[in-house]
């Protein structure tokens, strides 16, 4: 591992036009916008030069303020936090181009507020992405948490109702991953990831490990709305201003899943936590029921974003079975639907937004015709429609690909049948959308008059987004061999 | 044997996808439209034709693209059994675009454009997985066309043809998600999946996972190819314009059902593991069923269409049937029927659209005394009921022979007698039609009007090229397409690989 800068710029980076955005943008509106494309667009270039540093020369570290691990804190860039926050710079660079017509339209007096938060968010979400050490993760942690209570909030009265919700849960979930840590501490002695994964192994029957490992999944499992620990979410991303949702929903569970797949493949080790303990049969089961009731409970919604914010539920699951199966390509489908499902949420959230802005409505029953009235934002629509069912070539379908290869190398049947019941789940609520969308209006008395498109800023990102999806989908091989088959083969046999 | 590596494939596939999209930046300008549709459908037969000296040589054509999943490509490899469908397809999407000009305009049907286009989006998939390598690509291409052929069902876009389209949906996309894990197995046991005359699965899996997988296919690819139980959406997606009907109820979709299967049975199984498994013994069942059960119900059907679509049901079983048989002639025959098949039945459905336009008469029981008035259209509808009962010098009659020599081969006398009743019941629901259009009198009491003539040249061009090819086929089979040498071709392929 060589010492470098570049992973501790990209959290800086955010932190610092975090803070420059309020300053400069309570006295210059107009600089808000550019600041923050600024930002998150030099974030994004160094994450992914980063990407291919590490695919070219392998892993980087920074040294915090120049202490040497494990009394210092470490910032890493190795091939699985170099994925992660190329995913979450490049989706928040995409969804902030996005929000400024939706904000403007939205809630205008808090235009610079939000755009100072996301900021802040973003350098949370990438801190905990990057870090190397146990302790530093819960502060990023907070840090990202208390900045989407904040842009939660932001919304109307139903808003700042779910951001409480959320802040409590939220502050739970963070609670119980701290006294995890502090349990681990006590056993150990070190807060280091790595430090800690050379001492745990001799700690395998220790009752205060097996604690504190149950913790921290318990947790992170909370931030990453895995079944039953979901309560938050739904209307946190339904009644959060629109823009903030779209930068909510695509990344932030992603993040906690992430973290979660760190600790098991890099703090634990997966034999511990599949052979010596069922953890992982415990996130797989948890996850499976979460497909089939997130689902369920989607088919059910007449809110776009209430169905979008429960089908991310199962979408999780998805993440968590993958997890859980404890095999190497169940590992690669659950990182490589971090990225699908990352995408693929995003689009059909910037949809929604697009549609709100130019018909002032979201509910399912509103998108009669709209396939006549925004043609091309629907076609982003379909395209995203289709990649949440798995259909090929679209990314989705290889999420699925790969879950169901992983599900045989695990010899678990119904976890192949949940994910593939799924699908047919999401068919129904998404074709439920896509029948309305391409409704014929003209045979109909009261045919609306044309929308149009929403304002390029706002479409560009949407089907830039679409058209991702169906690149990912051919180009997932690229992505698999050489970067998630690296980090997912220490998974191993079973 | 050669093997060329050429861009040709992918140039055959993308032609008539690049002609929908700029079908769509044409909307405006309907002549436009239909001139770019036309072009890139003749373009694509003949890049498909250009390929056929090559494969009739005994060689190949393939590209590989990209990987698609670590091991597993995005690739086209042209051969014998591909390009004979591909042909058959694409040649007869070009007469239905004529046909479809006529028929759209004068139906005055709505949003044409994006009937033209994703009439060409499933055209492409059709040939895409014609020519794909190796089964995920073919998935890839087989989904493309579940869903394209979508929006053609719910064309009409009243409450009829929206419940036609969930009922099309929810048959073909679990039938769809039913080839995830089988391909997924397939990969495991076989450790590759690119097609290979004979097989790619071997006897040392287990068996009982085989049969399994066998199954997962027969429901992913059966629920196209209209095998019942699994057939009921193909009735009900009549509902669509009539080219849709018939190019695709009775040429693509369909018919990349049981293209599929036959893929499977000589591809990936091969006949010796099939009939190991007891694979063949399954799919041979169910086929005689279909047949006897679809024809059956089809002659109680008046409604034209309906009728047509469950004839549909029963041909397309003898294709399945011919594929269970596990002789070289049934499958020779099986294969053969796929391209004549589609000549007779196409022929029929064109027909019946023209009668629906030019004398608005959907039903069976208004025809009498029809072929007066449109004596062109009834006789190439004769040719083409003749041809499915299985007449001598029409297409029907060859592949039919093929099948049931391959049967008496094998010794299986119970389907040979299957075979038999279903080519009388065939004459029992087709030729009726016939004779009533052309010796009843006309019936002057139900309120519809007579005073319609032939239909309009755009329709009955296409009509009468069809049912030509029909008997082309039927009295030179070789001719022009060389069809009846590629499923020998294929077939022998086979034979190589192993025994029967």
């Amino acid at each position: 591992m060589s010492e470098h800068t570049l992973p501790a710029l990209i959290p800086i980076i955010f932190l610092g036009f975090g803070i420059l955005i309020p300053l400069v943008g309570l006295r210059i509106r107009s600089a808000v916008y550019p600041l923050a494309l600024l930002g998150s667009g030099a974030a994004t270039v160094v994450a992914f030069t980063g990407l291919f540093t590490v695919l070219d020369s392998g892993p980087m570290v920074h040294q915090m303020g120049g202490w040497a691990p494990p009394i210092g804190i470490v910032l890493i860039l190795d091939h699985l936090s170099a994925f992660v926050v190329s995913i979450v710079t490049v989706i928040g660079f995409l969804v902030l181009i996005y929000a400024r017509h939706s904000i403007l339209d939205d809630t205008p007096q808090r235009y610079t507020v939000i755009y100072g938060l996301s900021m802040l968010l973003m350098a949370g979400l990438t801190g905990m992405v990057l870090t190397g050490d146990m302790f530093n993760l819960y502060v990023w942690l907070e840090i990202s948490s208390l900045s989407a209570y904040a842009l939660i909030a932001a919304g109307d009265r139903r808003g700042a109702v779910a951001a409480f919700r959320y802040l409590i849960l939220g502050s739970l979930g963070g609670g119980f991953y701290l006294l995890g840590v502090g349990f681990l501490y006590f056993a150990t002695g070190t807060l280091n990831m790595a430090d800690m994964a050379g001492l745990l192994p001799a700690l395998q029957d220790s009752r205060v490990v097996l604690a504190g490992a149950a913790m921290i999944i318990l947790g992170l499992g909370l931030k990453m709305a895995l079944f039953p620990l979901h309560l938050w979410l739904p209307d946190a991303y339904a009644f959060a201003p629109q823009a903030v949702s779209s930068l909510i929903a695509p990344i932030m569970t992603k993040v906690a899943a992430y973290a979660m797949i760190r600790m098991v493949l890099d703090v634990f080790g997966v034999s511990y936590l599949r052979d010596s303990v069922p953890a992982l049969t415990v996130v797989g089961w948890l996850g499976a029921v979460g497909i089939l009731v997130g689902s369920l409970w989607a088919m059910t919604q007449k809110d776009y974003r209430r169905m979008l914010a429960f089908s991310s539920v199962s979408q999780v699951g998805y993440i968590a079975v993958g997890i859980g199966m404890g095999t190497t390509l169940g590992m690669v489908g659950a990182l490589l639907h971090i990225l699908n499902h990352a995408t693929m949420k995003a689009c059909l959230f910037l949809v929604g937004g697009s549609v709100r802005l130019k018909t002032r409505a979201l509910e399912v029953a509103e998108f009669g015709g709209l396939g006549r009235r925004m043609k091309w934002t629907m076609v982003a629509f379909t395209l995203g429609a289709m990649s949440m069912i798995g259909v090929p070539p679209t990314a989705g379908f290889f999420s699925k690909w790969y879950l169901v290869r992983g599900g045989l190398q695990a010899g678990n049947w119904i976890f192949i049948a949940v994910i593939l019941i799924s699908s047919l789940l999401t068919a129904i609520y998404f074709f439920r959308l896509v029948e309305q969308v391409y409704r014929d209006e003209s045979q109909q008395e009261d045919a609306k008059p044309p929308v149009g498109e929403a304002p390029a800023s706002m479409f560009v990102p949407t089907v830039v987004l679409a058209l991702l999806l169906v690149a990912l989908g051919f180009g997932n091989a690229v992505i698999v061999t050489h970067v998630l088959e690296p980090v997912a083969s220490v998974v191993g046999g079973m | 044997m050669e093997n060329v590596t050429s861009i040709t494939p992918l140039l055959a596939v993308a032609v008539s996808l690049v002609g929908a999209l700029l079908a769509v930046f044409s909307d405006k300008h309907p002549n436009v439209r239909e001139g770019i549709s036309i072009t890139a459908a003749v373009t694509k037969f003949a890049l498909i034709a250009s390929m056929l000296p090559i494969i009739l040589g005994g060689g190949t054509v393939s590209l590989t693209l990209l990987e698609l999943s670590p091991g597993i490509t995005l690739g086209f490899r042209v051969d014998s059994m591909g390009i004979m469908f591909a042909m058959s397809a694409s040649l007869l999407y070009t007469l239905t675009l004529f046909y479809s000009i006529g028929y759209m305009r004068g139906a005055n049907e709505h949003r044409q454009t994006r009937f033209f286009a994703f009439l060409a989006v499933c055209l492409s998939s059709t040939i895409g997985l014609c020519f794909a390598a190796n089964l995920l690509t073919y998935l890839l291409f087989y989904e493309v066309l579940t869903l394209a052929t979508y929006p053609l069902v719910v064309h009409k876009g009243n409450e009829e043809a929206v419940a036609a389209g969930r009922k099309y949906l929810m048959f073909l996309l679990p039938g769809g998600l039913a080839l995830i894990p089988a391909a997924a197995i397939t990969f495991n046991e076989a450790g590759t999946l690119e097609f290979a005359a004979g097989g790619i699965l071997s006897a040392n899996s287990d068996p009982g996972l085989l049969l399994g997988v066998f199954i997962l296919f027969l429901v992913g690819f059966g629920v196209k190819g209209g095998l019942m139980p699994m057939h009921s959406w193909l009735p009900s997606a009549m509902v669509a314009p009539t080219p849709v009907s018939s190019l695709l109820h009775a040429v693509a979709v369909v018919k990349a059902g049981v293209f599929s299967i036959a893929r499977v049975a000589g591809f990936i199984f091969g006949p010796a593991l099939m009939h190991d498994i007891g694979a063949s013994q399954i799919l041979a069942i169910m086929a005689g069923a279909t047949i006897l059960i679809a024809s059956l119900i089809a002659i109680r059907q008046d409604d034209l269409k309906a009728r047509l679509a469950y004839s549909t049901v029963g041909h397309l079983s003898y294709i399945l049937l011919g594929c269970a048989i596990l002789a070289p002639a049934a499958f020779t025959g099986a294969l053969f029927h796929i391209a004549t098949h589609a000549a007779m039945k196409i022929t029929l459905f064109f027909c019946a659209g023209a009668i629906y336009v030019t004398a608005h008469k959907p039903k069976i029981s208004q025809l009498d005394g029809i072929g007066h008035k449109m004596p062109y259209t009834m006789a190439a509808f004769a040719i083409g009921a003749l041809g499915l009962a299985g007449m001598p010098a029409i297409g029907g009659f060859l592949s039919k022979w093929y099948l049931a020599a391959g049967t008496a081969d094998a010794g299986q006398t119970a389907f040979l007698v299957i075979l038999l009743i279903s080519g009388v019941l065939n004459a029992g629901y087709l030729v009726p039609i016939v004779t009533r259009a052309f010796l009843s009198e006309p019936s002057h009491d139900d309120g519809h009007h007579d005073d319609h003539g032939e239909a309009n040249n755009f329709l009955l061009v296409p009509i009468l090229l069809c049912a030509l090819l029909a008997l082309v086929l039927g009295v030179t089979p070789d001719a022009f397409f060389h069809f009846f040498t590629l499923a020998t071709q294929t077939v022998a392929s086979i034979s190589e690989a192993g025994a029967w």
